[in-house]
């Protein structure tokens, strides 16, 4: 099998880790100045844990697949 | 199986649902450069016809078994069946477990092997080699006008979606997703499709993930959620079950019966999607070895078994959580000026509701890979059809690799471009959509019944092929248009005069299917059979399967195949 179709899972957790810290920041800033018409269950700040999540599942994708 | 119910023309809503933030754009439009990315990273790898056509097939089974559902996980798909889960309830689970599951285990383990060891390119590719060049041809030019009209019809669907949710406009969505996709593929072929498949299926699951966690910590777990459903809807109770409710037409939001879920959708439509459309095949062909290529299917179908927990079940808690009712799309579009939403809108609504900024942009990104990886699906295998199944064998036999190449490459472009010009037809007529997804079932279930006894069984001559397949095909259209002009016939068709549109879907499936089987296996005694050496490679009987004895027990994929079909069982015991 050729290196380049391994490729695939290191891509992804390049495009995971971006999404995790814009969304990451975008909760955090939300958390601290919240909209004016929030969403409902704002109070779980679920943006900064999805973020968070994205972030780590990228940066594991990333270092499990960066040599490839 | 992807379908959105319901017609889509003149939607006249000026206000979006979704109002996009900075960073909501920004996720979306890295999104449309990644992908441009990958498809221009991956030209270098797509020189030959074999890199271009069938991605150099050196898929590993979880690349391939991710892009095999991920060019079925269309976005009309999670916001149709998302609609359908909030107007016919758990039902609407079949077309995912029965209506799925199923069929993608009998690919991997009895089918693949066919497909794989004979080493065709494509389904009319088997064709060919099984029944010669006129049922290929058959199935081919029926194929490549379908695969580019569904393209063309979900775009427009898709487009309509965007300006309804985002408000973005109509034309200006078909363009730059279209020509994003023509980009990507046409670049890099069926592996730039595939890549980016497997990156949209990862996108799509994170993206959606969020609602039915957050619906279900709002609507108290399940229970609480049954409750609600309960509390709400007149005859609730027949909203939150999967089989209870299948013991007549009446008793059900669907009004259908266990007999068209089990041997309509289940036994002939599913088993014809899953294991002869060749916009899903084509990414398992492209394993690099049969064990992969067996696997694959058997991967996809662990993954399809949990989609209802991002599709199916948003719907469900839409129907006990929102505080607005919904309607059939017809309804709407009936009362314009009333601002209703429709079923179709309950994702978004969801959406909208839990995620902020930010998440929000992922949802939709997450509705945008879903378009783009089901376009993909179909413009990648049309190129594929086109070169190999018509222009080669009927127009051009003699010609280099490059030549054919090339012609892959700008029938990826004209695909998108004729699917646009259907995009923009579809616009002035109202049922068109119908139209075409009729027309594409037309053909699903009678080409499921040449393809399985071609395989299986080795008296099936040529001509059976062949008249098998043309009086299934008819005999679906004839069966449509008598329902049609006289609907009494209805209850002759589904057996029921109460039975509803996805019935009759069901039950003519069932009936063409039988019809093409029969005629088959008449045609063949009549006929002569073809001799031992012909039929190697293509039949059981006559075809060297590798044994899996020698693999760990782990290793095997009838092992993977047992335990995830137990797992459906269970499911739908718990769901019952």
């Amino acid at each position: 099998m050729k290196q380049h179709v391994n490729r695939i899972w290191f891509l992804i957790g390049v495009l995971l880790a971006i999404y995790g810290v814009l969304i990451l920041a975008a909760g955090i800033y939300n958390w601290f100045a919240p909209a004016a018409h929030p969403v409902q269950l704002a109070g779980l700040h679920s943006g900064v844990w999805w973020g968070g999540l994205l972030l780590a599942l990228g940066l594991f994708y990333i270092g499990r697949y960066r040599r490839v | 199986m992807g379908s959105l119910p319901g017609t889509f023309a003149a939607i006249p809503l000026a206000a979006s649902l979704i109002a996009l933030g900075p960073v909501d754009l920004a996720i979306i439009v890295i999104y449309f450069l990644f992908v441009i990315g990958i498809g221009v990273y991956l030209k270098r790898f797509a020189n030959t016809g074999h890199d271009f056509f069938m991605a150099g097939r050196e898929m590993t089974a979880w690349i391939a078994g991710l892009s095999f559902i991920s060019a079925n996980l269309g976005a009309l798909e999670l916001l149709g069946w998302a609609g359908s889960a909030y107007q016919y309830g758990l039902l609407a689970v079949h077309w995912y477990w029965i209506g799925a599951i199923p069929a993608m285990l009998f690919l991997g383990v009895v089918m693949m092997p066919f497909y794989y060891v004979c080493k065709t390119h494509s389904v009319p590719g088997y064709l060919e080699l099984r029944y010669g060049p006129h049922t290929r041809s058959l199935a081919a030019i029926c194929f490549a006008a379908m695969t580019i009209l569904m393209s063309g019809v979900n775009m427009f669907a898709m487009a309509i979606v965007m300006q309804v949710v985002l408000g973005w406009n109509l034309h200006l969505s078909i363009w730059v997703s279209s020509l994003t996709v023509a980009l990507y593929v046409g670049s890099g072929g069926l592996l730039s499709a595939i890549f980016n498949e497997v990156l949209q299926f990862m996108l799509i699951w994170l993206g959606a993930l969020l609602v039915p966690i957050l619906g279900l910590y709002q609507a108290g777990g399940w229970s609480g959620m049954v409750r609600r459903i309960e509390h709400h809807v007149a005859h609730g109770a027949s909203y939150v079950h999967a089989w209870s409710t299948l013991g007549h037409f009446s008793a059900n939001p669907m009004g259908i019966n266990w007999i068209g879920i089990v041997f309509g959708l289940g036994a002939i439509l599913s088993m014809g999607y899953w294991t002869t459309d060749f916009l899903v095949v084509q990414r398992v062909m492209a394993a690099k070895d049969l064990r992969s290529a067996k696997m694959a299917p058997i991967i996809g179908a662990a993954f399809k078994m949990f989609v209802p927990f991002i599709v199916i079940l948003p719907g469900l808690l839409g129907l006990a959580l929102l505080p607005m009712k919904l309607y059939p799309q017809t309804y709407v579009q009936a009362h314009a000026s009333a601002a209703l939403f429709s079923y179709n809108d309950v994702l978004p609504l969801m959406l909208v509701r839990y995620c902020g900024p930010g998440l929000l942009g992922l949802g939709v990104t997450a509705l945008i890979a879903g378009f783009m990886s089901g376009m993909a699906g179909n413009i990648s295998a049309f190129a594929t059809v086109w070169t190999y199944d018509i222009y080669r064998p009927l127009i051009r036999a003699q010609a280099s690799d490059s030549h054919y190449v090339a012609m892959g490459r700008w029938c990826t472009v004209l695909g998108v471009l004729i699917s646009i010009a259907t995009a923009y037809v579809a616009m002035h007529f109202q049922s068109i959509m119908d139209y075409v997804q009729a027309l594409f079932s037309f053909f699903i279930a009678p080409l499921f019944g040449t393809v399985v006894l071609g395989m299986l069984w080795k008296r099936a001559t040529r001509a059976g092929g062949f008249w098998g397949l043309l009086a299934g095909t008819t005999s679906s259209i004839a069966m449509y248009l008598w329902v049609k002009f006289d609907p009494a016939a209805l209850k002759y068709i589904a057996l029921s005069r109460q039975a509803k549109p996805m019935a009759e879907d069901m039950f003519r499936a069932l009936w063409c299917f039988l019809i093409g089987v029969a005629v088959t296996v008449l045609v063949s005694l009549a006929t002569r059979p073809a001799a031992a050496a012909q039929l190697q490679g293509l039949v059981w009987g006559h075809t060297a399967i590798p044994s899996e004895r020698d693999y760990p027990l782990l290793h095997r994929p009838i092992f993977w195949a047992a335990l995830i079909f137990a797992g459906l069982v269970v499911l739908n015991i718990i769901f019952w």
